[in-house]
C-alpha cells in the first residue's frame, strides 16, 4: 500500500512532465494537423539551456532558492521559444501547402539536426548536476518503508499547474488564444475574417516551446542528468500522451499525459522495469487502433 | 521592351539590397539568440566531477556571421530572381528520357566494377553496401512511394530478415539459400502482422504507429536476450558459400577457388556478395516495375493517390494494403539475411530508428516512386556519408539538414515526376507539382 502510494507520487510529477510536453503536440497538430516529430527534441534543448543556465549561476556564486530556479525556467523559456521559432520558420512554414508527408519528413529532419547539433555543441556524454532541492516531507511510514513527498516533485507538480492555469488562460481569454482556436477550426476562413494566421502559426510553436521548456527543466532538475538523446523518448511517450488524452484536446494532453506517466512508473514498479518503453510504444498502438479519438477528442468528420 | 525590363530592375536594386540587408541583420541577432548559450558556453565534467563551462565566443562569432551572409545571399537572389516558376512538363520529360538512358549505363557500371582496375576490396565493400540501401530503398518504395502508407519502422522487417536467418544457421544449420527465402516469407508475415491493426490508419497516425512497432522490435530484441543474445547480439552467422562451394584459403577440391583451379584469395567471397546483393536488388527493381503494370500495383498507385475514390470504384483497400506492406517486408527480409550473412555478427544497435530514417529518406530523396531516382539517391547519400566518414559527429548533423533542404527545396524529390499508366495517345509525363493528393 506504501509502495503503491509512493509510486502514485512518482508518477503524477513524471506525468506531469509528460503532460506539458504533450500540450505542444496538441496544439500544432489541432492548428496544421502534422505531427511536430521534433518537439521532443525541443524539450532535450529546454533541458540542456536549463543545465547551462544553472552552471552559470553556480559559477556566479547565486544558486539558491527559488529565484534562482525561476531564473532558470525564464531563461529557458525564452531561448527555447526561440527555437521553437526558428524550426517553424525553416522547416515548416515553406511547406504549407505542399503534398501531405514533406512537413512530416521535413521535421524528423529537424529533429535529427537538433540531437546532433546539441550532440556536437555539447559532447555526446551524460550530464549530470547535484540535485538543487534536496529533501522532502515523509508521508507516510509502513513498516520500514518511507513514503517521500520530495519537493522536486512538489515543485514540479506546482510549477506544472501554475503554468497550466497560466496557458488556459491564454487560450480561452486572451485575442491570442482566440485566434488560436480560431486557425483550429478553419484556417482559410480565420485568415478571410482577418486573423493573421501565419503569425498565430508561429505563436503557436512558441508557446509549445517555452511549455517544453519547463518540461525539460523540471525533467533536468528531478532527474539530474540528460544527455542529447533524452529528446527521442520523451517524444514519443508524449505523443502517445497527446494521443490518448485525444489529439488536439488541451485537457485531455494533460490527462494523457498523467495517465502514461502512472502506467509507466507502475509498470516498472510492478512488472519489468526493461520493457517499460513497449508498455508506453503499446498503449500508444493500441489506442489508435481501438480508439483514435482518444479519452476526450471528438470525431473527425471527412468531407469529400 | 527587355530594356525597359533591365531599367526596373535597376530601379528597384537599391530597395532590394536595403531590404536584404535588414533581413539579414535580424537574421544574425535571432542566429545569435539560438547559439550564444548551445554554442558559446560549452559544459564539461569539470575535475572535481561538477560541470564547468568553458567559453567559445569565437565560434558563435563566426556561425552569426556565416547566418548573416547566407540570409543576405538568398534574400538578394530571391529578390533579384523574381516569382518562381513551376517546372514545366517539357522539362520533367527531358528528366526521364535522360533516366532512361542513365539506367542501362548504371547496370553496366554496377556489373562491370569488380572488373575495372583500381577497385580493391574497399571499393567493392562500399559498393555492397550502397546496393544494400538501394534495395532496402526499393523495397520501401514499393510501400511509401507506390501504395502512398508512410512506415517509419521499415528497419524491424530488416531486422525480421537479419536475425530470421542468423538463428536458423546457428541453430539449425539450414545453408544460406534455404534460409534466404525463409527469411523474406517471415519478414512478409511480420508485414501482414503490422499491417492488419493498421489499416484503419492514415497518413501521420499510421507513421508513428509503424514507428512504434519498429521500436517494440528492438527492445523485444535487446530484451529477450534467451532468443537474441540481447545487446551481444548474434555471433558466428555462417558465411554464405558458392551453391555450396565454400571460400577458404586452403584451396582443396570441395572449395571455391580449389573445384574452378584458381588461386585462393580473400576477394572471391566479397565479389560473390558484391554480386548477390546486385542481383537482389534488381530483382527489387524487376518485381516492383512489373507489378506497377499489373492490377495490383495500380492499386496501390490509385490507393496513393485517394483512399475513398478506391473504396467507391471497388477497389479491396484492405488487400491491397496487405500485399504492399508483406512486398516490402518481404523484401527488406531478404535484404536483412542477406546482411547477416556479409557481417558475420548482428546486434540491436544495427536496426535504430535513424536506419528507418535513412532508407525514408533515400526514397523521398529519390522521389517517391522513381526507381532510378532512389537509386542515385542511395548512390549519393550513402557514398557521401562515406566521404565524410571521419566527421563523425558532423555526419549526421548534415544528413538531418540534407532532408530538411530537400524538403524545402524540391518536396518531391529529384526526379518527381508521374507517368500516367493508361493513356489516350501519347503518353506524356507531368510534373509532380501538378498532381492533387488525396488523403490515403
Amino acid at each position: 500500500m506504501a509502495y503503491a502510494l509512493q509510486q502514485l507520487i512518482n508518477g503524477i510529477s513524471l506525468g506531469m512532465i509528460y503532460g506539458l510536453i504533450a500540450v505542444g503536440y496538441t496544439m500544432v497538430y489541432g492548428i496544421i494537423g502534422m505531427i511536430n516529430f521534433a518537439h521532443g527534441d525541443i524539450f532535450m534543448v529546454g533541458a540542456f539551456i536549463a543545465l547551462i543556465s544553472i552552471v552559470m549561476l553556480i559559477s556566479g556564486g547565486i544558486m539558491d532558492g527559488p529565484a534562482a530556479i525561476l531564473i532558470v525556467l525564464l531563461v529557458s523559456m525564452c531561448v527555447t521559444a526561440l527555437y521553437g521559432w526558428t524550426v517553424e520558420r525553416v522547416a515548416y512554414r515553406p511547406l504549407r501547402g505542399s503534398f501531405r508527408l514533406a512537413p512530416l519528413i521535413s521535421a524528423i529532419g529537424m529533429s535529427i539536426v537538433l540531437q546532433n547539433y546539441v550532440q556536437v555543441a555539447q559532447g555526446a556524454r551524460v550530464k549530470p548536476i547535484e540535485p538543487l532541492l534536496p529533501g522532502g516531507v515523509e508521508v507516510l511510514r509502513a513498516d520500514s518503508f518511507i513514503v517521500q513527498f520530495s519537493y522536486m516533485q512538489m515543485l514540479i507538480i506546482a510549477v506544472t499547474l501554475g503554468v497550466l492555469a497560466m496557458f488556459t488562460w491564454l487560450v480561452t481569454r486572451t485575442p491570442l488564444g482566440r485566434a488560436m482556436r480560431a486557425c483550429e477550426q478553419d484556417r482559410k476562413m480565420a485568415s478571410l475574417l482577418g486573423i493573421d494566421t501565419d503569425r498565430t502559426i508561429s505563436l503557436t510553436f512558441v508557446i509549445g516551446a517555452a511549455l517544453a521548456a519547463v518540461a525539460g527543466s523540471m525533467y533536468l532538475l528531478r532527474y539530474g542528468v540528460i544527455d542529447f538523446y533524452i529528446g527521442f523518448l520523451a517524444g514519443v511517450k508524449a505523443f502517445t500522451a497527446a494521443v490518448l488524452g485525444g489529439i488536439g484536446s488541451l485537457p485531455g494532453a494533460v490527462l494523457g499525459g498523467l495517465l502514461i506517466g502512472l502506467i509507466e512508473t507502475f509498470w516498472s514498479a510492478y512488472f519489468s522495469v526493461q520493457y517499460k518503453d513497449v508498455a508506453a510504444f503499446s498503449i500508444l498502438v493500441l489506442v489508435l487502433i481501438f480508439m483514435p479519438t482518444g479519452l476526450l477528442g471528438r470525431a473527425e468528420v471527412e468531407k469529400v | 521592351m527587355s530594356g525597359e525590363i533591365a531599367a526596373i530592375t535597376m530601379a528597384a536594386r537599391p530597395k532590394v539590397a536595403a531590404a536584404a540587408v535588414k533581413d539579414a541583420s535580424i537574421t544574425a541577432l535571432i542566429a545569435f539568440g539560438l547559439f550564444f548559450m548551445l554554442v558559446g558556453l560549452r559544459t564539461d565534467v569539470g575535475p572535481s566531477g561538477g560541470l564547468v563551462l568553458r567559453q567559445r565566443w569565437g565560434e558563435v562569432a563566426i556561425l552569426v556571421v556565416l547566418a548573416f551572409v547566407l540570409r543576405l545571399g538568398l534574400v538578394t537572389w530571391r529578390g533579384l530572381r523574381g516569382d518562381a516558376k513551376p517546372a514545366t512538363a517539357a522539362r520533367t520529360e527531358a528528366l526521364r528520357k535522360v533516366g532512361r538512358l542513365v539506367a542501362p549505363v548504371f547496370i553496366l557500371l554496377a556489373v562491370a566494377l569488380p572488373f575495372i582496375p583500381g577497385t580493391g576490396r574497399y571499393e567493392l565493400d562500399l559498393g555492397i553496401l550502397v546496393l544494400t540501401y538501394v534495395m532496402l530503398g526499393w523495397g520501401l518504395n514499393i510501400v511509401v512511394g507506390l501504395a502512398g502508407l508512410l512506415d517509419l519502422g521499415y528497419v524491424a522487417f530488416y531486422a525480421v530478415g537479419a536475425y530470421s536467418y542468423a538463428l536458423l544457421a546457428t541453430t539449425f544449420g539450414l545453408s544460406f539459400w534455404i534460409c534466404l527465402p525463409l527469411a523474406g516469407i517471415l519478414a512478409a508475415f511480420a508485414g501482414v502482422l503490422l499491417g492488419f491493426p493498421v489499416l484503419r490508419l492514415r497518413g501521420d497516425y499510421l507513421a508513428i504507429v509503424t514507428l512504434a512497432f519498429g521500436e517494440i522490435i528492438r527492445v523485444v530484441l535487446i530484451n529477450w536476450a534467451s532468443l537474441t543474445g540481447g545487446p551481444n547480439g548474434i555471433t558466428g552467422i555462417p558465411r554464405p558459400t558458392f551453391f555450396g562451394l565454400p571460400f577458404s584459403m586452403s584451396g582443396e577440391p570441395d572449395t571455391f577457388a580449389g573445384f574452378f583451379g584458381i588461386e585462393p584469395s580473400p576477394v572471391h567471397r566479397v565479389i560473390f556478395l558484391y554480386y548477390l546483393i546486385l542481383v537482389l536488388a534488381l530483382l527489387t527493381n524487376w518485381v516492383s516495375i512489373r507489378l506497377r503494370r499489373q492490377p495490383l500495383g495500380r492499386a496501390w498507385e490509385a490507393l496513393r493517390e485517394d483512399e475513398i475514390a478506391c473504396r467507391a470504384l471497388g477497389i479491396n483497400v484492405t488487400t491491397t494494403k496487405l500485399t504492399a506492406f508483406a512486398l516490402g517486408a518481404m523484401f527488406a527480409g531478404i535484404a536483412g539475411s542477406f546482411f547477416a550473412t556479409r557481417q558475420g555478427f548482428i546486434s540491436p544497435e544495427s536496426f535504430t530508428f535513424i536506419e528507418s530514417a535513412i532508407i525514408l529518406a533515400i526514397v523521398v530523396l529519390g522521389g517517391m516512386g522513381s526507381q532510378i531516382g532512389i537509386a542515385i539517391a542511395a548512390l549519393v547519400m550513402i557514398g557521401g556519408f562515406e566521404v565524410f566518414r571521419d566527421l563523425d559527429e558532423w555526419r549526421m548533423l548534415v544528413f538531418g539538414g540534407a532532408m530538411v533542404l530537400i524538403m524545402v527545396v524540391r518536396p518531391r524529390g529529384l526526379v518527381g515526376s508521374r507517368t500516367p499508366t493508361v493513356a489516350l495517345g501519347t503518353r506524356r509525363a507531368i510534373g509532380a507539382e501538378h498532381v492533387a493528393e488525396g488523403r490515403g
